[in-house]
């Protein structure tokens, strides 16, 4: 019996000529909480794909409970003790929570007919492994992404695992779902169960994982135990680059504020908001999910209607009853889910950045002007150091931390006086998110006025000027973000 | 109450309560709707689009939509027959059934073939079968209207399983024996959609696919005999069609797939896959059927049927729209999480 539960030794794999794994080693302890982490397109996915039998390796080998195998397939993976639980979870929204716990169990045992009280038989056990209490007869999808989750998981446990492999398992939660899913994990690592954890979050491998194993462009760079690696090596593993974390000054603020909004009110969403803006300044706005910071921003863009109060613009009340008028009136938002929101996913790269400001790119009969729209595209993809080879390729080809500088550039395509940035880092590799940074800091010194809303409590405190609270649709506290911590931002947010 | 409001949350109900509206409005206009002899007409014009409109149901339940139905049930019975007129066929109507059948499920094969194992959108292939069915029947089987067909078909088509009279007027109506077509295919549908792995797995692939592929279902094999399945059921509602109507007419059934379409999503099915009921599924086509069947009887012209059978539509997928566009907003999502954590 070896040391390891499992071990993936020297894996290659190509994908029509790119190596996507370059002879990476990953070893797991039996009942240990191990983290894989990487930026995005570093091959995290790529080998889960292997371990579970998806992929088949072009060399290098798989030990698992001693034994060796040169290839996997799914079924034997499954048989081996290995389960993974996948950013989607692998669920079946249209159906019952019984009926998406039992059908794993019913098809290996090559059932043909439904027989609703052995697969409620078979849901009531996997809920009782983790103690999970929800109605066997409710919709999945119409459960919480947390709970979602959980099911995922009593699903995953009905196989007697040995290995959990999660893909990112924290990123549609609240802090306070993580803090419940942890508990579940250290509950499986007590029944002996392996978990791989698969993250780039830097607090969660710190808080969760016993060892860990870094990937970098489809290499190994760093394996340990989680006690000797602190922030800076793990962001220098991760990304290879040294990172200053910069504390944003404003280099200088202006006299009169460019926008003011005076007792804005949306009913059910926030009352009597107001504050100033100057250019130069960055505005930080955090609070708790149902605090209001969202609605606020889609209000300023003109996405929710308001019943009280008014917005100045340069001194100017104006009306801004549709995004068309925010921006007229010079207001960009980069909104929360910028995938849904804010790109045109299949659209080439170009078409996204000009598509804002294509009314200016028109000539007269309106008809977009070639020349000029291709060197404002060129422009911004150096701008803003897009990694793309061609900018006709379709959004969906970038990375998040690109996607999310695109939503960027469409934005500073049309040159906003005050630009509004929901969430900009969520689902960001730590390289990016750093660069994005950056920009915002770089933007600010240039003269525009910068709307951070975020719930990243780091993030707000080193990149901005000001901070307001929200908490229950009002604004509860200014803070000076220099001057305050975490803990402190934290007791005015509960 | 738990119940209740789980009833009255249903499409299922308020189709029900269209329905049960429209039939009181014609009763009361008319007087003649709930006579026994137009009842029975009614049921009697629904047998075939309600065939049609259970394997159309599957196939949205499944994530697609099949739009060769029509041409595919056109071909199975016109070649069918073509050959027992050819043959001089004396027997029953059984043994045509049956060729019908098989002819249907390998015409539905070759759309399985194609959505299921090389993975191509169902809209996609069964325009392109739609038509090379059509194109075959009309080119190869030469196809023209058949003004006889096999007494034994003939037969199958005028028996009666019994007769309603109208004291009345004395208008009598038969309920032709078609009809237990119709049910028999509604209960075999059902046990498969609610009773067998491979129909919770057409809910599955509606669903999620590639969880569905993860969970251990076949989907490929899944898809694949579901184009079977309803290519055997297509066939079967072309031959009630051709034995109803006593002569076969090659074109008569090609361009109801529309209306088979809305009165499936009138049901409530989603039309993105994996949710939706037969029951759901019966009351929008029967919805159609009476609207196309029944505005003479409310002294509104055939003329103008087409234009209330879309209005319906219209109105009938608008509603559904609004109550998914309803529920998803933020308060309605609120309240959907407090009632879950209770």
């Amino acid at each position: 019996m070896s040391e390891y539960l499992l071990r993936a030794v020297d894996i290659v794999k190509t994908f029509t000529g790119v190596k996507a794994l370059q002879g990476v080693s990953l070893d797991i302890k039996p009942g240990e909480i191990h983290c894989l982490a990487g930026e995005n397109g570093c091959g995290k996915s790529t080998l889960i794909k292997v371990i579970s039998g998806v992929y088949q390796p072009d060399s290098g080998y798989i030990e698992f409970d001693g034994r060796k195998y040169t290839s996997i397939t799914p079924r034997e993976s499954i048989a081996m003790g290995i389960q993974v639980i996948y950013q989607d979870f692998s669920i079946f929204p249209n159906l019952s929570v019984m009926e998406n716990l039992a059908f794993n169990t019913e098809l290996a045992a090559g059932h043909k007919l439904v027989n609703k009280k052995r697969m409620r038989q078979i849901a009531e056990e996997a809920l009782s492994k983790i103690n999970f209490n929800v109605e066997l007869d409710r919709l999945v999808g119409t459960l919480t992404v947390a709970e979602k989750q959980m099911v995922a998981i009593c699903r995953a446990l009905m196989f007697n695992a040995k290995l959990i492999i999660m893909d990112e398992p924290t990123t549609a939660l609240t802090k306070k779902e993580v803090a419940a899913l942890f508990d579940i994990i250290l509950k499986l690592k007590a029944q002996g169960i392996a978990i791989l954890f698969v993250s780039h979050k830097l607090n969660e491998v710190f808080e969760i994982s016993e060892r860990f194993t870094i990937f970098r462009s489809g290499q190994l760079i760093a394996t340990g135990n989680t006690s000797d690696l602190d922030d800076r090596k793990f962001t220098y593993y991760m990304t290879g680059r040294e990172f200053e974390n910069v504390k944003f000054k404003p280099s200088f603020e202006a006299e009169k504020p460019v926008l003011e909004v005076k007792n804005l009110t949306v009913p059910g969403a926030f009352e009597d908001v107001s504050f100033d803006l100057k250019p130069g300044q960055i505005l930080g706005i955090t609070g708790l999910l149902d605090s209001g910071r969202t609605e606020l921003s889609l209000a300023l863009f003109g996405l929710r209607k308001t019943t009280g109060g008014e917005i100045l613009m340069k001194g100017k009340p104006v009306s801004i009853h549709s995004p068309r008028d925010a921006i007229a009136a010079g207001i960009g938002l980069v909104p929360e889910d910028r995938l849904s929101e804010g790109l045109f996913l299949p659209q080439p790269i170009s078409e996204n950045i000009v598509i804002s400001e294509i009314d200016q790119l028109s000539t007269n009969l309106g008809v977009v002007d070639r020349k000029r729209r291709q060197a404002e595209v060129e422009k911004w993809v150096s701008e803003l150091a897009i990694a793309t080879p061609n900018p006709d390729n379709a959004c969906s080809t970038l990375s998040g931390g690109n996607q999310q500088r695109i939503v960027l550039a469409k934005w500073l395509a049309c040159k906003p006086d005050v630009l509004i940035l929901n969430g900009p880092t969520v689902g960001v590799d730590i390289g990016s998110k750093h660069d994005i940074h950056t920009i915002l800091q770089r933007l600010a010194n240039q003269g525009m006025a910068v709307i951070i809303i975020s719930d990243d409590l780091p993030e707000v405190l080193e990149n901005c000027s000001d901070l307001l609270v929200m908490r229950a649709g009002k604004i509860v506290a200014n803070l000076d973000p220099s001057v305050t911590d975490e803990a402190t931002v934290l007791h005015h947010m509960m | 109450m738990k119940s209740l409001r789980k009833t009255t949350g249903r499409v299922e109900f308020y189709i029900g309560l269209v329905f049960i509206a429209l039939c009181l409005l014609i009763q009361i206009r008319s007087g003649q709707f709930f006579t026994s002899n137009n009842s029975v007409d009614i049921l009697s014009a629904m047998v075939v689009p309600g065939i049609f409109a259970i394997g159309e149901f599957m196939v949205i339940v499944s994530g697609g939509f099949d739009v060769s139905f029509p041409a595919l049930a056109s071909l199975s019975a016109y070649a069918t027959t073509k050959l027992f007129l050819d043959m001089n066929y004396e027997g029953g109507a059984l043994l045509p059934l049956l060729v019908a059948i098989a002819i249907g499920a390998l015409l539905g094969a070759l759309n399985g073939l194609f959505i299921g194992y090389f993975e191509l959108p169902a809209m996609i292939v069964t325009l392109g079968t739609s038509s090379v069915f059509k194109g075959f029947m009309q080119g190869t089987l030469n196809s023209k209207q058949l003004a006889v067909i096999p007494q034994g078909m003939r037969n199958f088509g005028t028996s009666a399983l019994f007769v309603a009279k109208n004291a009345n007027s004395g208008l009598t109506s038969r309920m032709p024996m078609t009809f237990i077509c119709c049910v028999v295919v509604l209960v075999i549908a059902w046990f498969i959609l609610n009773k067998t792995m491979f129909g919770r797995g057409i809910y599955a692939v509606g669903g999620n696919p590639i969880s569905a592929h993860r969970a251990g279902f076949n989907v490929k094999r899944t898809r694949f005999f579901l184009f079977v399945f309803v290519g055997m059921i297509s066939a079967l509602a072309g031959m009630c069609r051709t034995c109803m109507m006593q002569q076969m007419h090659p074109t008569n059934m090609l361009g109801m797939e529309m209306n088979i379409i809305a009165g499936v999503v009138l049901g409530g099915t989603a039309v993105v896959g994996g949710s939706g009921t037969l029951l759901g599924c019966m009351l929008g086509t029967a919805l159609i059927v009476v609207v196309e069947n029944s505005m003479i009887l409310i002294g509104i012209p055939t003329v103008w049927k087409d234009f209330f059978v879309g209005a319906l539509i219209i109105v009938g997928t608008g509603i559904s729209a609004m109550r998914v566009a309803t529920a998803n907003k933020p308060g309605a999502n609120s309240r959907l999480r407090k009632e879950g954590s209770r």
